[in-house]
């Protein structure tokens, strides 16, 4: 048994530029190679389709119907897992609210999909991540916290419901304080929650860093930002029940300037996630380009790691073009680091050149695009 | 604007297809199958949805559908007095009737409150809970309530109006799944969750 995930085969249909596409991995690495435009990231986003969320690109599912026909996609894949080998198939039907899962044929959740696949990805678009908006930030920590939750989303969703619910009810006086309290309650615990896991996540991904051996270079993370709880996770029920209760009284308290600002001013929604070059003891946002690229690498494989160590099987990861930003040794590192965790790895480039390191196992494709339709090249 | 066709035709199907899980191409189907079977189906349909149209109503008492109010199980002298069992909607309280696990009484809410559905405390008859909480006979009230955001924030809310009622509060145990609600849970599970209830 592998202690990996993997995905064996995959098949795309109408899926973005792909009409048809089919690759047979056989569970090796793959390198996509082709020039701009030609649907290289679009089949890693067809990958990170087989785990929970809306994909590498966030995008709603009817956008990634095939233009102009625009009649639905289809994701398809068998992937290997340590528990034995899945069918997943998502599709998204014009007219759905969103994309349906089948797991093994049976209509599934995407929760359900997140007990079997872990994808961990960076992409282009990641690039400006240390100096953009904090909620970029969150959603990278909240993604990663997904991976050894499942539940996370779920959470995060309830929570969201129960802000907006406070916030309609803030908005509407004379208050019910028994209903203000009720409500309160709900978005303490789930927020409690959502703060928990995200400093269970950044432990693990701590421990990973401590534990491996890498040439890129360490990142200390911490939650910061305007929600920025203590939680220790020695006792870590404890730590959450505690934090309830003191978010319930922050929230409770914070009524009159949350109805005046006309939204909640405290709670993890508010959090955001810092990170420090440590070999430098730089913050991210203040180290150079490449340097800021590499933290990103160095973070995504920590995450691998600790995913690894936690579930027992290696994440797919999905490399957009990661491979252009680093000369040749750091290249043969970040190869020979992702054969070191037995990861199956899904990386982009323009050229065949950049990939002349990875292992002799590894699938080399090109991709060529004719008149809007992707292919793979047969050669 | 309306289809060809005889017009009670045409004003049935589209009556039926604003049925839970039948659409304008089932609703059509099932018609279709009333005209065919007339005497043996569509009569005594007409008759019975004429029955029930004339005499049900909601219980005065606990807020069940029935066709006598109070309904046949507020007036069940065999039912014992001790608990009240706080549900969503009649569909979870004929859920747990089905699963025949529980023989007290019950209290159907007709909703859960959220302010941006517009529904407060007020729409869910939640005085006439408090008042019959007050009464010598009841010991428990059991909030079988959703796990869902909104149904959360209603058995809190609840429970805090019954504090001063001197009964026992409890809310279903493990076993009700986050968003579930009672009417899609099988009766092992409704059984489960109902044993291993939890003081609030
Ligand atoms: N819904 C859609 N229907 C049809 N084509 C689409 C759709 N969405 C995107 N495309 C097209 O897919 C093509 C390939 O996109 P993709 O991002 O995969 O290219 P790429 O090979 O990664 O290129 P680059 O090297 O520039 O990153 C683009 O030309 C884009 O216009
Ligand atoms: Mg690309
Ligand atoms: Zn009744």
């Amino acid at each position: 048994m592998t202690r990996r995930t993997a995905v064996l085969d995959l098949t795309l249909s109408h899926f973005r530029s792909w009409k048809r596409g089919r690759i047979d991995t056989g569970g090796a690495p793959v390198a996509l190679h082709g020039p701009n435009g030609a649907g290289k990231t679009n089949v890693l986003e067809a990958v990170s389709l087989l785990a929970p969320g809306r994909g590498l690109r966030r995008a709603p599912a009817p956008e990634m119907a095939r233009k102009p026909d625009e009649i639905g996609w289809r994701v398809a894949a068998v992937v290997s897992t340590p528990s034995g080998e899945i069918e997943i198939d998502t599709r998204f039907t014009p007219g759905d609210s969103g994309r349906g899962v089948q797991i093994d044929g049976k209509t599934a959740t995407q929760t359900a999909l997140g007990g079997h696949v872990r994808t961990v990805w960076l992409t282009p678009a990641m690039d400006r991540l240390w100096t953009e908006a904090a909620s970029d930030r969150r959603r990278f920590l909240d993604r990663m916290v997904l991976g050894f939750d499942a539940h996370h989303g779920d959470t995060s969703i309830a929570y969201e419901k129960a802000m907006r619910q406070r916030n309609r009810l803030l908005s509407e006086p004379p208050w019910d304080q028994n209903w203000l309290d009720s409500l309160e309650a709900q978005l303490a615990r789930l927020g409690a929650r959502i703060a928990r896991g995200r400093a269970e996540a950044l432990a693990a991904l701590r421990e990973a860093q401590d534990t491996a051996e890498t040439s890129f270079p360490r990142a200390d993370l911490a939650i910061a930002g305007d929600f920025a709880p203590e939680i220790d996770l020695d006792e870590p029920d404890m730590a959450e029940t505690g934090l309830a209760v003191d978010l319930a009284r922050a929230l409770a308290e914070g009524r009159p300037r949350d109805a005046a600002a006309g939204r909640t001013l405290t709670g993890p929604h508010r959090s955001d996630l810092s990170a420090i070059y440590a070999a430098k003891a730089m913050p991210a946002a203040a180290c150079s380009t490449g340097e800021q690229k590499a933290l990103l690498i160095s973070l995504c494989l920590a995450n691998a790691r600790a995913l690894a160590g936690r579930t027992g099987a290696a994440p797919v990861l999905l490399f957009d073009e990661v491979a252009a930003h680093l000369d040749a040794a750091r290249r043969a590192a970040l190869y020979a680091e992702i054969a070191a965790l037995g990861a199956q790895a899904w990386m982009t480039g323009t050229g065949p050149e950049l990939f002349d390191a990875l292992g002799a196992d590894a699938l080399r494709l090109a991709v060529t695009e004719e008149g809007g339709v992707s292919s793979l090249d047969p050669t | 604007m309306s289809q060809p066709g005889p017009s009670a035709i045409t004003r049935l199907i589209e009556l039926m297809a604003k049925l839970p899980g039948l659409g304008p191409r089932s609703a059509r189907r099932a018609v279709l199958t009333l005209v065919k079977r007339r005497e043996r189906l569509l009569v005594p349909l007409a008759q019975a949805m004429a029955d029930l149209a004339e005499s049900v109503s909601l219980c005065s008492v606990c807020g069940n559908a029935d066709v006598t109010d109070p309904c046949a199980i507020c007036a069940d002298p065999k039912r014992s007095k001790k608990a009240i069992c706080v549900v969503q909607d009649v569909a979870d309280l004929w859920a747990l009737e089905r699963a025949a696990v529980f023989a007290g009484q019950y209290h159907v809410l007709g909703g859960v409150l959220s302010p941006l559905d517009g529904v407060g405390p007020d729409d869910l008859g939640l005085p006439r809970l408090v008042a019959r909480a007050h009464s010598e006979e009841v010991q428990e009230v059991i909030l079988a309530l959703g796990a869902t955001v909104d149904g959360q924030t209603t058995a809190h809310y609840v429970a805090a109006e019954l504090a001063e009622a001197g009964v026992r509060i409890t809310t279903l145990a493990q076993g009700v799944p986050v968003g579930g609600e009672l009417d899609f849970l099988d009766d092992g599970t409704i059984l489960a969750a109902l044993t291993a209830r939890k003081d609030v």
